[in-house]
């Protein structure tokens, strides 16, 4: 059982976990992922480290409520336990020897994009960050992102806050503007993902995305997180999270992880149902 | 005077069209009076050759002839020891190719019940208790030894350490004890209580288990031995990617391996209804593979109320899966299509599976593995209507532990590379189970965990 020793709402659906596992902070690294189980019947899911405190023995997590585990993770409190955390799974991101790099982020993949960008910012590169939600409340971690990011573009996609527009619009526009990364760095929807690459691509930037499939074991046992990366079939959990976006097929992940989508809104649904009944 | 029957006492099961429809274990067991009558058939030979054919060595006729006494506790001592699983192995061994395969009886007629008699010891005792309390728990030897991975590899090498006195640590990746036991084999096939049950006798004489530790992520084999103190090391970590062929639509929605299909059944258990995991109910499956895990995979897909077909490039004689198995799946109702291979898997505009393309296959020469190699008939292609394809193809040992484990000699099929007592290329650090050999069998994993165990004793003993 793990110990949730802090829990921060950063927006109505985004959620803040300060996970106790002494043995994951030990070891993690920007880029890795966990597993967690909320309860005895709970599903296994994969979620990307915020941050780490090794002395502390602490993990964070941030999580949006989108389905009936992060539902369920979201009615526990501080001091409540989870019933699984395992980790630091997959490989940590590559972020040594290099110049300038710029780190994209969508909604709450920010959350992961940002321990990515502070250990590039921490390594000597030179940091650029585009971060993108879809509206002003549902920002994230801007003030961490500007500190160590040198320039910073924040886009909303109704305008309501910083630059209206998708987050390839600004990437686009940096790049134009004489921006020579060595990298880009993408983290959130697959889809957002996919167009990223995209636009560096003409570039010829090399680009990295954190892909995020249906998972079980998140060990290397049951293959349901595979991808095909350049023609070639790879597990996410032990040769990823991260794969080269201009190589991954993105068609086939976007529709690979609608495989259980009836399943996951019925299930969200019912959850949901649940707590307002004991609400009530 | 022996019981000269030539059949064995045939096992009571669950009708083949109730039992297709529920989870229930299928075979029911021997009452006390079979048992005793099936220990009749044991000619006790002075030579029994039915214990050379034991990876794990019980001692056969012996246990045999206190079933038939009677004395069924008796009969336990005798099998737990040198066996440490004993319910397990009575449901799930080989024997026909093991112990069975080497009775006498078996010449003329068929061989005695061994298997279904260790599977009656082993439950008689688990629903009887052990007469005059608790066995003795050994005085503590100081030595500390990890085991990685809680399979039937690592089960049986802590067992027999924990037995000898060794301060034994389990380290599981899931949060589940068991390994295959628990994440592959159905409940049908064999209950999770019964696994539960032989991990707490573990657990009674001193075995600690630590789940949700991955061991090449979570801790290193380094720093098991260096920081945590562990002498010696067993790599129990059993077998690890699952394999798909190399045909166009592979990666179509409804196409899974029969790991995870199996892991979502029956570790997550997903076709009950409160729980979280999402499992597809296919109406027709194609399950690519003619082993045990194909047959599992089968037979839990025709639970859930699927049109199931095997679809395996050689014939029914070639079957890998156990005979048993085979027969099973069959009288539930799953249709054989052997002789045949996959060659596409067919989808629909959302790429959802709605069918397989399968070419017919003709047995040539015995290939290098001996058996007869499958030849494509060109032309032959055909379509199967199905909305799930499961491949139950096999699985190539796991990367973690090898690639953060620094001078452990890795073979060219990615297995652990170990002497004749499963030590590896590291001192102290020993390997066997599927890791080692590939995907085998459980009770194959057993002995190497025996032999390794047997090993570490000699080695620390001499500290």
């Amino acid at each position: 059982m793990y110990r949730i020793v802090r829990k921060e709402a950063l927006r109505p659906t985004v959620t803040l976990y300060e996970i106790e596992a002494p043995l994951v902070a030990k070891k993690a690294q920007p880029g890795q992922f966990i597993i967690l189980r909320v309860d005895e019947n709970g599903e296994r899911i994969p979620i990307t480290i915020n941050d780490y405190d090794r002395s502390k023995g602490t993990v964070t997590i941030i999580v949006q409520t989108v389905g009936a585990t992060t539902e369920k993770l979201r009615h526990l409190n501080e001091g409540d336990f989870l019933q699984d955390f395992v980790g630091p799974l997959g490989k940590a991101t590559e972020t040594e020897g290099k110049k300038k790099v710029c780190v994209v982020g969508g909604g709450v993949g920010c959350a992961i994009a940002y321990p990515v960008l502070k250990k590039f910012h921490d390594c000597g590169a030179e940091v650029h960050a585009v971060i993108g939600f879809k509206n002003k409340d549902l920002v994230i971690l801007e003030d961490e992102f500007r500190k160590s990011s040198s320039v910073l573009k924040v886009c909303t996609d109704d305008g309501s806050y910083g630059q209206k527009g998708v987050v390839t619009e600004a990437l686009k526009e940096l790049i134009d503007a004489g921006n020579q990364y060595d990298e880009v760095f993408a983290i959130g929807p697959m889809v957002m993902m996919k167009f990223v690459s995209k636009t560096t691509e003409p570039y010829g930037i090399p680009t990295t995305v954190s892909m995020s499939p249906i998972m079980i074991d998140g060990t290397g046992m049951c293959g349901g997180c595979r991808l095909s990366v350049g023609g070639e079939m790879k597990f996410a959990c032990v040769d990823g999270p991260d794969f080269d976006g201009h190589k991954v097929d993105w068609d086939l992940a976007v529709k690979r992880n609608q495989m259980y989508r009836d399943f996951e809104a019925h299930k969200y649904e019912e959850t949901c149902n649940l707590f307002k009944k004991e609400a009530e | 005077m022996a019981n000269m029957s030539l059949k064995k006492n045939p096992m009571p099961s669950q009708d083949p069209n109730v039992r297709n429809k529920n989870f229930d274990e299928v075979a029911l067991g021997y009452t006390e009076e079979m048992a005793i009558d099936e220990a009749q058939r044991c000619l006790n030979c002075k030579n029994p050759k039915c214990v050379n054919g034991c990876p794990v060595n019980v001692h056969i006729p012996e246990f045999i002839a206190k079933v038939a006494e009677g004395k069924f506790d008796e009969a336990y001592g005798v099998i737990t020891s040198t066996n440490s699983l004993p319910a397990i192995c009575g449901r799930v061994c080989p024997q026909e190719n093991q112990c069975e395969g080497q009775c006498i009886r078996g010449i003329k007629g068929e061989s005695v019940g061994i298997g279904r008699l260790e599977r009656f010891v082993a439950d008689y005792h688990n629903a009887h208790g052990h007469q005059g309390g608790a066995p003795a728990v050994p005085e503590s030897n100081g030595h500390k030894v990890a085991v990685v991975g809680s399979g039937p590899a690592g089960l049986t090498c802590a067992g027999d350490l924990a037995r000898k006195g060794y301060d034994v640590t389990v380290f599981e990746a899931l949060h589940q004890v068991g390994g295959v036991l628990v994440y592959g084999i159905p409940e049908f096939r064999l209950p999770k209580a019964i696994v539960a049950k032989e991990v707490a006798r573990l657990e009674h004489f001193g075995v600690k288990i630590m789940t949700d530790t991955v061991v090449g992520r979570t801790i290193t084999v380094d720093e098991l031995m260096d920081e945590m103190g562990f002498e010696a090391v067993f790599i129990g970590s059993g077998a690890g990617l699952p394999m798909f062929m190399n045909i166009p639509g592979v990666n179509y929605k409804g196409v899974l391996s029969a790991n995870e299909f199996l892991t979502r059944i029956n570790l997550m258990k997903a076709y009950l209804p409160d729980s979280d995991t999402p499992l597809i109910h296919p109406k027709k499956v194609a399950v690519v593979g003619g082993g045990n895990v194909a047959m599992d995979a089968a037979r839990c897909a025709k639970r859930l109320g699927a049109e199931v077909y095997i679809v395996y490039r050689r014939g029914m004689e070639e079957l890998p899966a156990r005979h048993e198995e085979v027969e099973h799946a069959e009288e539930e109702g799953i249709i054989f299509k052997t002789l045949c291979n996959p060659v596409e898997v067919l989808a629909d505009e959302n790429d959802d599976v709605k069918g397989i393309r399968c070419i017919k296959m003709e047995l040539g020469e015995p290939d290098a593995s001996g058996r007869r190699r499958p030849i494509e008939v060109p032309g032959s292609e055909f379509d199967v209507d199905v909305d799930c394809v499961i491949m139950a193809l096999g699985t190539s040992p796991n990367p973690l532990i090898k690639s953060t484990t620094k001078g452990l000699e890795i073979n060219k099929k990615g297995g652990i590379v170990v002497n004749e007592d499963g030590l590896t290329s590291r001192e102290n650090v020993y390997a066997g189970g599927d890791a080692v050999t590939g995907a085998a069998t459980v009770i194959l994993a057993m002995g190497a965990g025996k032999t390794a165990a047997k090993a570490i004793d000699e080695a620390l003993s001499k500290k």
